[in-house]
């Protein structure tokens, strides 16, 4: 192998690794203690976004004029909108709107029974109800959604809770599910027939009870609601799952003007919860790279820091005999690269492995390796090590030689 | 070859002012052997450090051929220093976890730009100076003698015009001091080497051809 700087620094590495030691683990525990975390709370962020949307859609398109009560009494007179307008938004490809449901409502009486007839799309339809999903009748993939922004100006109150809605995957044209309230007032069970308006409907489930409106609804299919009721093409509103930093980003503005004679709102608490959440894992995380990122460069400071102390005869040595400050640069930073890089390696594996053993164990999470953060945590550990290494590196390319000629 | 017109050094000592070089004046022709001698603390190390560009005067010029050294910025001192000048410490200095022809090598490493390979230079080097066997030694496995000879070769690794030895014979037995100076007197006068060396030792100052006598920062003699 050749003789260069390169040469130098390894040599001086394998022969004074006892003392390498302290600094090497300065690195790679920082780096560790950072992938363990980010694997756990990129897995829990998940768990915790998947249950976020659990609460349900947090975006509501409703009629110009219209508020979400009127949605809810679902009167005859209720306003409308076209059915369209889904395709409006879908065919936009906004980025942020993760999922789509579009209903009409009406109040219909059966066997003198005032009840809310409910169309829904169902693969459209969006996951709400913790519940139902429960019960099995949710079988549409949840998509992890994340903080949406705070609209205050628009927002709707906590009372709008009851604007959520399930999410069904199938829902033939003479079925119908009931509400636990409707099936006990009609006495339906699971296979009983039901005459709506005039045509024969067959129960194909009773959801259970949720202590809100939706006990008093019959869900059919949107197309066949809007048959029985007379109002082709026509919905009352569309419940939409927006995502985190999109609708900062103007979403509601955008969704605005492609639907201009609509109101768009945001559901409140939903919104918050989810804002407060994320942006809670967030400072953790952020507060936990600082303190890493700190301790860490200065771990690595003061073993650098040792380290050119104790050679300072060596660089003087070197300078006397003709090296340059940018030698002297050389052989540190090559150096302090280079235990960044290790650390950086050793600290990836050290933590995924941690992670994907322990994380079963202590937080109930199954962790999978993330390669992605093998990439950040070199950049880390360089950056740990060239942050906590600069001040030595610069104190040392500049020993006075004749200073230790003089401690001789 | 070396000028010297007023050099003068001064500290700042504990709030003191020390002059360790006043007003020095003299010429050091190119192939001649020079001891500088005096007792501790007359500015001996000093001048050389001054020679060899490593410590900036107070006042006066040091000047190689036409070239004022402290004009030079500090990459070009190095650089001159890298090509011109071969250095021998007393503590000889060798890079403790670097064998012997890789300490040989250190100063052929800023002038690698031709991506020649400096070992070949390094061995021979070694085997001029009877180390031939010792060249993949660690220091420590090296007797001081052994120590001083690599550390005389890597001195002579660029080829230097000039030789500044400071004391390089203060921690050897008489033999191996002898063997040393047999080394430096070779080289200035089989190779015309320029030798500029600091010493107590007069059968030391006696090989030289020229003596000068630093008393208190002053030349006397």
């Amino acid at each position: 192998m050749a003789f260069t700087f390169r040469t130098i620094v390894l040599r001086e590495i394998i022969q004074r690794k006892g003392r390498m030691v302290s600094g090497l683990l300065a690195i790679t525990l920082g780096i560790a203690v950072i992938v363990a975390i980010q694997s756990v709370t990129s897995v829990s962020r998940q768990v915790v976004a998947k249950k976020l949307d659990l609460l349900g859609a947090n975006i509501m398109v409703l009629p110009q004029g219209a508020n979400v009560d009127d949605y809810y009494s679902a009167d005859i007179d209720a306003p409308t909108f076209p059915e369209e307008y889904v395709e409006r938004i879908a065919t936009s490809m906004l980025p942020g709107v993760d999922n789509m449901s579009p209903k009409l409502s009406r109040r219909i009486k059966i066997n003198g029974s005032s009840v809310i007839l409910t169309g829904i799309l169902p693969a459209n339809e969006l996951a709400s109800k913790p519940i139902w999903q429960a019960s099995g009748l949710m079988s549409v993939e949840l998509q992890a959604a994340c903080a949406p922004s705070q609209n205050k100006e628009t927002s709707l109150t906590e009372n709008d809770l009851k604007a959520q809605r399930k999410a069904v995957d199938s829902l033939g044209s003479n079925e119908v599910w009931v509400g636990n309230l409707v099936a006990e007032r009609l006495n339906l069970k699971t296979g009983s027939s039901l005459p709506i308006e005039g045509r024969t409907f067959q129960v194909t489930h009773v959801l259970p009870e949720t202590g809100t409106i939706d006990d008093n609804r019959m869900f059919v299919h949107l197309h066949t609601a809007q048959q029985l009721l007379g109002i082709g093409g026509q919905i009352s509103n569309i419940e939409i799952m927006g995502c985190c930093s999109e609708i900062s980003d103007g979403l509601l503005g955008k969704l605005r003007n492609i639907l201009p004679d609509t109101r768009i709102t945001t559901i409140g608490h939903i919104v918050n919860t989810q804002i407060e959440t994320n942006t809670l894992m967030a400072k953790v995380a952020l507060v936990l790279l600082v303190i890493i990122i700190l301790v860490g460069s200065f771990s690595i400071g003061n073993y650098m820091w040792a380290n050119v102390e104790e050679r300072r005869k060596e660089i003087g040595t070197l300078i006397t005999i003709g090296w340059g400050r940018k030698h002297i640069y050389w052989l540190f930073f090559t150096k302090s690269i280079i235990l960044g890089l290790a650390g950086g390696i050793l600290g990836y594996l050290v933590g995924t492995i941690s992670a994907v053993l322990l994380g079963p164990y202590l937080a109930g999470l199954d962790i999978s390796p993330v390669l992605t953060y093998l990439w950040w945590s070199l950049l880390v550990a360089m950056l740990i090590s060239l942050l906590g290494s600069w001040y030595p590196i610069y104190r040392a390319a500049r020993i006075d030689p004749a200073i230790i000629m003089q401690e001789v | 070859m070396f000028e010297i017109d007023g050099l003068t050094k001064t500290y700042n000592r504990s709030r003191q002012q020390v002059h360790a070089l006043r007003n020095i004046s003299l010429k050091i022709d190119a192939g001649s052997f020079v001891t500088v001698t005096g007792p501790s603390g007359s500015g001996k190390t000093t001048l050389l450090l001054s020679l060899g560009g490593l410590i900036h005067p107070s006042a006066g010029v040091v000047k190689h051929g036409d070239m004022n050294l402290y004009d030079l910025s500090a990459s070009r001192l190095a650089e001159f220093r890298n090509r011109t000048i071969g250095f021998v410490l007393q503590t000889f200095n060798l890079v403790p976890y670097l064998t012997a022809v890789e300490n040989v090598m250190l100063p052929m490493l800023p002038q690698r730009r031709n991506g020649t390979d400096p070992k070949p230079r390094a061995i021979e080097l070694l085997d001029q100076l009877g180390l031939a066997d010792r060249r993949d030694f660690l220091p420590r496995e090296l007797s001081v003698g052994q120590q001083q000879r690599v550390a005389i070769a890597r001195a002579l690794g660029n080829e230097p015009e000039v030789i500044l030895a400071d004391e390089p014979t203060g921690n050897l037995d008489p033999a191996l001091a002898a063997e040393i100076l047999d080394v430096l007197g070779d080289l200035n006068k089989s190779q015309g080497k320029t030798v500029v060396m600091v010493t107590h030792s007069p059968q030391a100052a006696a090989r030289a051809g020229t003596v000068l006598k630093l008393t208190d920062g002053m030349l006397v003699s």
